[in-house]
């Protein structure tokens, strides 16, 4: 077990080495000078082919490629000194390089976006799991009924809708068209600072990804749940005179859970990278925000901070459904 | 060797479990399929039925209408299944809980699907005591699992109770799946093919454990399966199932020895080891059971049968058989309209499979 962990995260290791790697490799082979939007920035659009050089100079881009990379992953690990122009800044480990569009440590803002991030996912994620399962086994219990029929069409039209239009119709007619009390009013506030505001001004978004999200979820848990309620051994709970719901739930939905909560783990890991729609939709200053406009900006250390954390988190996610996995089935045996 | 000396339980009133005219129908959007059609037996305490059939004949879908496990809205079940006296067909959910498990119970071929691979094998023994004893402690029906693991004889039981079904190999777990059954001590059990899927050591040791379970508990048992070998070790009466109705029905020894029922002269050709001899043949029955959808006119089995020429017209094809006593005395029924079988086994059938025992049989009938 201990072993077969390390060995998953050393693979992992690998995953975001390589991707690093890739990302690294847009400074370099890009269509233009990394330099320049660094240069445009900082001159106020006044940026000579002089001015360009220079920054080029001192941001490091006339050194070899691979020399660079080395300061990169060294800087990760136990912090460097960078060249802002004509100031030197102490970065400590983890440095994840700086923001000239920003003027701040990307590590900083990192940590400083990840509650609103993770905030989002995880009242994402929990409804997707709360409204999924129940309704997907309610399904699967009268399979072939009309509720059934019902739920499934639904379902199956909830989701041909693309996310950010749900997210954006839902956003205007709630805040603008209707101006529903609470749910017109979304926007991140830290739980720190008030725990009512940060459940309110996070209630839409959650309704959104949750209600969107959860369509899968339902699918998921019917199919598993139809399929596990043909098993021989529902039968034999059947035939030991169990209640209908402890065959349902302790037997069959013991079962369904497997791929469901697979799925849900991976989910959970792109939800974490930073939910790109919803943040930009409900304005919060959450990571996947914060990479998109650094992409709309050229602030390569930010994108690739966010492509880095992104790999990280899909890693660990992976590990932690194998994990989990090995905990639901008692046969499978990790190695 | 005859009915004489088996006295018949049949037509007994105190028999644990008594089927009356039973019919099992499925509602598909092809139409509708009579898996189980007209069927009528009854098995007393201490007394094992065997029910034989090739498979799609009907065995699982009736045995399982006795514990009511079909799906009752996709299920058109009609006739009357009595279990201890009490009448089981249109007893509502919670009455049916009350028998399954508790004083009829069933075990299942595979048991590796049967069993749950999620949880350990004395968790699963356990729920099945606690369900019929909510006053039991979890250290009782503990104690209780391993108690039945042990009368089973699975070595260790103290440890192997937390194991899970995967861990254990074939025979344990079809020897665990009757620890289940038995665990409530049911006066009916009901065994679906219960060696079907292991090979011939264990189940020999699975059928003695049976046998030996069964004068234990004196309970009565069904014993379904497709091996008239299997019946023959086990069985008191038998009841031969051809496309979901009883074609052939009497006591074991009788039936075995002087079947009257093509179908049956079939099944004892396509086994080996109904003798010993080593002249025997293998004969397997030609073609296929019928569709359910579209079973054929008269007799179910008469496009399959070899002896419809010795019938006069086309009354195989025309007309079904009733269920009645051939020659040899009422408690051996069956279903064809052969007018001297016993006569057409031992010149077409017996001297094909067992030459030798032709001689012995003549002399039985002079
Ligand atoms: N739920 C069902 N719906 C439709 N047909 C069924 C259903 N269950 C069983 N059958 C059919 O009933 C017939 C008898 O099945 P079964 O009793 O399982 O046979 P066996 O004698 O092998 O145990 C088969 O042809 C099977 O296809
Ligand atoms: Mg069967």
């Amino acid at each position: 077990m201990f072993a077969y962990i390390v060995k998953r995260l050393l693979a992992g290791l690998v995953v975001v080495v390589l991707i690093s790697m890739a990302v690294f490799a847009l400074f370099w082979f890009g269509p233009e000078s990394p330099a320049r939007p660094v240069c445009e920035s900082k001159t106020g659009g006044k940026c000579t082919e002089e001015r360009l050089a220079n920054f080029e100079e001192s941001l490091g881009y006339n050194n070899p490629i691979y020399e660079e990379y080395g300061k990169y992953v060294k800087g990760v690990f136990v912090g460097r000194e960078l060249t802002v122009g004509t100031q030197k800044i102490d970065c400590d480990a983890p440095c994840l390089g700086y923001s000239f569009k920003n003027n701040t440590l990307v590590w900083d803002d990192l940590v400083k976006r990840m509650p609103a991030t993770v905030s989002v996912a995880a009242g994402g994620a929990f409804l997707y799991l709360a409204l999924g399962i129940p309704i997907g086994v309610a399904a699967a219990r009268r399979r072939g009924s009309l509720t059934d029929k019902v739920l499934v069409s639904t379902f199956l039209v909830v989701s041909s809708v693309p996310y950010y239009l749900f997210a954006l119709l839902a956003w205007i007619y709630c805040t603008l068209v209707f101006e529903i009390p609470v749910l017109g009013s979304s926007g991140y506030t830290p739980f720190t600072d008030n725990p009512w505001k940060w459940a309110t001004g996070l209630l839409l978004p959650w309704l959104c990804l949750g209600l969107f999200g959860c369509t899968q979820y339902t699918r998921y848990t019917r199919g598993a749940m139809v399929e596990a309620l043909s098993e021989d051994y529902i039968r034999t709970a059947k035939a030991k005179g169990l209640p209908a719901s402890t065959v349902v739930y302790r037997h069959g939905l013991r079962s369904a859970l497997v791929p469901v909560v697979t799925v849900f783990g991976i989910d959970l890991g792109v939800l974490l990278a930073g939910t790109i729609f919803t943040e930009k939709i409900f304005e919060i200053q959450g990571i996947g925000l914060w990479g998109l406009n650094a992409v709309g900006a050229k602030d390569l250390q930010v994108v690739a901070a966010t492509a880095l954390f992104g790999a990280v988190v899909m890693v660990v996610s992976n590990l932690l459904v194998d994990l989990v996995y090995s905990v639901l089935d008692p046969r499978v045996r990790l190695s | 060797m005859t009915q004489t000396s088996t006295p018949s339980t049949r037509l007994d009133t105190d028999d644990f479990l008594v089927v009356e005219n039973l019919t099992v129908e499925f509602p598909t959007p092809d139409g509708p399929v009579r898996a189980v059609n007209d069927l009528s037996y009854s098995v007393g305490l201490g007394q094992t039925l065997g029910i034989v059939g090739e498979s799609g004949s009907g065995k699982s879908v009736s045995s399982m209408a006795v514990l009511g496990l079909h799906d009752m809205q996709r299920t058109k079940i009609t006739g009357s299944i009595r279990v201890g006296g009490q009448e089981i067909i249109g007893l509502d959910e919670s009455g049916m809980r009350k028998i399954r498990g508790n004083s009829a119970a069933m075990i299942f071929q595979d048991a590796l699907a049967a069993l749950h691979p999620f949880y350990r094998v004395g968790a699963q023994l356990a729920e099945a005591y606690v369900v019929h004893h909510p006053s039991a402690s979890k250290r009782d029906a503990r104690r209780k699992a391993i108690e039945m693991l042990d009368r089973v004889g699975i070595p260790q039981p103290d440890k192997r109770v937390d194991d899970f079904p995967h861990q254990f190999s074939g025979g344990m777990r079809q020897r665990a799946m009757i620890a289940m059954g038995l665990i409530n001590d049911p006066s009916l059990l009901i065994a679906d093919e219960p060696t079907t899927a292991l090979d011939v050591t264990v189940q020999a040791q699975i059928l003695d454990l049976l046998q030996d379970l069964q004068r234990e508990f004196n309970s009565a048992v069904i014993i379904i399966t497709h091996d008239l070998g299997v019946v023959a070790e086990m069985a008191d009466e038998v009841l031969v199932m051809y496309a979901g109705r009883c074609v052939e029905y009497g006591a074991c020894k009788e039936l075995l020895t002087h079947p009257e029922m093509p179908y049956t002269w079939g099944l004892l050709s396509s086994i080996p080891d109904v003798t010993a001899d080593t002249n025997a043949r293998l004969i397997p029955i030609p073609g296929n059971p019928p569709s359910l959808l579209d079973p054929p006119s008269g007799c179910s089995f008469h496009p399959r049968c070899a002896h419809t020429d010795k019938v006069p017209g086309a009354l195989c094809a025309t007309t079904l058989p009733e269920l009645l006593p051939g020659g040899r005395g009422t408690s051996h029924l069956k279903r064809c309209h052969l007018a001297n079988p016993d006569e057409v086994f031992a010149r077409e059938v017996l001297a094909e499979i067992a030459p030798d025992m032709v001689e012995e049989t003549s002399d039985d009938r002079a």
